[in-house]
């Protein structure tokens, strides 16, 4: 017996329908494949490029190579055992899907957030996009043939999951955002460590600023490349810095804000044209304000509870077991059953460093979910990147793919 | 978000332009949901946008089984002016599972469609390319409907693809 069955995989793919281009006789057109395993696709996406010499003509995105039905294992879980999973769907942003999930579960539970809880988590979420936005720079830099901004970008994302080590225990995928709350609260010393990552990074942008911003090669390879215009991004549902790199200022965090953005004072940053150079500088420039969040989130930080005192939402502390016949039943029922959720549907969106991640729950009353949907996206907006490369040098799309900043464990799930 | 009486205006309003478009509106917890027939999804989408719900946040499907109709697709639009959200909700049956495409008017409905095609089987007509999005192309089943079961496949790897004979062969040969 055959290891491997007798499949012709281009014929199961039949039906994927490259588009039809008009062409003189003499033209000659190549169809190439990129990845799925390729380094430049920022993890396994395929790419059917149809290239005439090296310039692109059409591309289709293939999707699915890393689906893991983490959508279908939610509806198998406890509410609060599906934080874990929803973690990992966009890993590099597991603060903003734990955040997501509960918010949406504590609206349907109509439940208030303490304001320590809230500033605890927009300061890891802020941390988080930070640290999202260095691993964009360093891979996109890397596809650019920035080699050091690819190792310094690093090093300074290894600070800030110090830092998550530090509050949680974990340095990825935390579970620290829990409903109603936070896990615990911060430790003695992590507020001081903050301050010293706050004060220092702003030079370490000048830093990556020196290196990128007047170095020739990187300009020519972003100035002017892959502009596409606001109203085609708003029509593909194109949100986060890429819409706002067109000159758009819709960010959430402003627009609707959530978990007490409304207390601090940030700016939007924003492009003109909408390239990739736009696209580059607005990233780099939120991270200057998320700095500037987290030093205020600190200096402002409530004193109070970090998890909410509902004792049916959130597990009674330690120090009660001993004593609380009651707070033993809780804990009890919390870890076994979990907790029940009224019946509803609600569709909760955040701002995550790639654009708007929306959480969809649906409760049937029980203590597991009924449905939970992510609107990732990296999912709605790897539809925006075939306006964005076509009629370009396939060197600009490898480009052009870095400064969309897909996650691919977000697009399949 | 509209508040209930805001919901029940344009409701009225939908309703003036088709006599039963609006099945039925919710206001849970803030949010406002439109319940409308399949067939008038796009219109009701289009009159929505003319009062000014122009971006088409996200498209999913949902189960709800074992009630009936079975199927449920959600469509979360958003005012960027005023940041105003509303959801306009359609339920088919698992036998005829159709909704009339939305892409052509909202270029961003494609994935979205298509992964609630993938996952849940609704079929929506008038979809340009309407594909499985994530599960491979061959496969059977729709997974994220709640009837169907978690784990059951095997996990193919190098070392057992020989002791699973078969399974690229599928179901009756």
């Amino acid at each position: 017996m055959a290891l491997t069955p007798d499949i012709d995989y281009r014929e199961m793919e039949r039906s994927v329908e490259l588009s039809e281009i008009q062409h003189g006789p003499e033209d000659e057109f190549l169809t190439l494949n990129m990845g799925p395993h390729h380094p430049a696709t920022h993890g396994v996406l395929r790419l059917l490029t149809t290239l005439e010499g090296e310039v692109v003509r059409d591309v289709k995105p293939i999707i699915g190579y890393v689906h893991t039905g983490i959508e279908k294992t939610c509806e198998d879980k406890a509410y609060w055992k599906v934080i874990p999973i929803v973690e990992r769907m966009d890993y590099l942003s597991y603060y903003f899907n734990a955040h997501a999930f509960c918010g949406a579960v504590e609206t349907l539970l109509d439940l208030e957030v303490p304001p320590r809880a809230q500033y605890l988590r927009v300061i890891h979420s802020e941390l988080n996009r930070i640290a999202s936005h260095l691993i964009w720079l360093a891979t996109g830099g890397l596809d650019l043939g920035a080699m050091s901004v690819f190792w310094y970008g690093w090093r300074d994302r290894d600070q800030i999951l110090d830092l998550f080590e530090m509050s949680s225990g974990q340095r990825m995928h935390t579970r620290y955002f829990q409903v109603g709350g936070v896990m615990e609260d911060i430790p003695p010393g992590f507020e001081d460590a903050v301050r010293r990552f706050t004060s220092g990074f702003p030079t370490r942008l000048d830093q990556f600023e020196d290196l990128i911003d007047k170095n020739e090669i990187v300009l020519q390879r972003l100035r002017n490349v892959a502009a596409v215009d606001e109203q085609t991004l708003l029509g593909l549902g194109v949100t986060g810095p890429l819409l706002r790199a067109t000159g758009n200022p819709f960010d959430l965090r402003k627009a609707a804000p959530y978990s007490s953005y409304d207390h601090f004072d940030f700016k939007i940053p924003v492009g003109t044209v909408g390239d990739n150079y736009d696209r580059y500088r607005v990233r780099m420039a939120e991270m200057r304000e998320s700095v500037k969040i987290i030093e205020q989130a600190l200096d402002g930080l409530p004193e109070g509870p970090y998890i909410t005192d509902n004792r049916k939402i959130a597990l009674p502390p330690r120090h009660e077991l001993a004593t609380s016949m009651e707070a033993l039943i809780h804990h009890f029922k919390l870890v076994t059953e979990g907790f029940r959720v009224p019946p509803g549907e609600v569709y909760y969106p955040i701002e995550s460093p790639r654009g708007e991640l929306g959480c969809f729950v649906r409760s049937d009353g029980s203590a597991k979910p009924a449905r939970v949907h992510m609107r990732d996206p990296s999912f709605v907006n790897l539809q925006a990147f075939k306006p964005m490369v076509q009629d370009l040098y396939i060197a600009d799309l490898i480009a052009t793919l870095a400064m969309l900043d897909p996650i691919l464990g977000g697009i399949d799930r | 978000m509209p508040d209930a009486t805001g919901l029940e205006l344009i409701a009225g309003e939908l309703r003036e332009a088709d006599a039963d478009a609006v099945l039925d509106t919710l206001h849970f917890r803030g949010r406002a949901t439109l319940h409308v027939r399949p067939a008038a999804v796009p219109g009701t989408l289009e009159r929505l946008r003319g009062k000014g719900y122009g971006f088409l946040a996200s498209v999913h499907g949902v189960d709800y089984f074992p009630e009936e109709p079975r199927l449920g697709v959600i469509y979360e639009l958003l005012d960027m002016r005023s940041i105003d959200r509303i959801s306009v909700k359609t339920r088919v049956h698992t036998e005829d599972p159709h909704v009339p495409s939305v892409t052509p008017a909202w270029p961003t409905a494609d994935l979205q469609e298509r992964e609630a095609y993938d996952m849940f089987g609704v079929i929506f007509d008038g979809h340009p390319d309407l594909r499985r999005s994530h599960m491979p192309e061959d496969y059977e089943g729709h997974p994220q409907r709640r009837d169907f079961p978690i784990g059951g496949e095997p996990i193919l790897y190098t070392h057992n693809e020989p002791r699973e004979p078969g399974w690229w062969e599928g179901e009756g040969s």
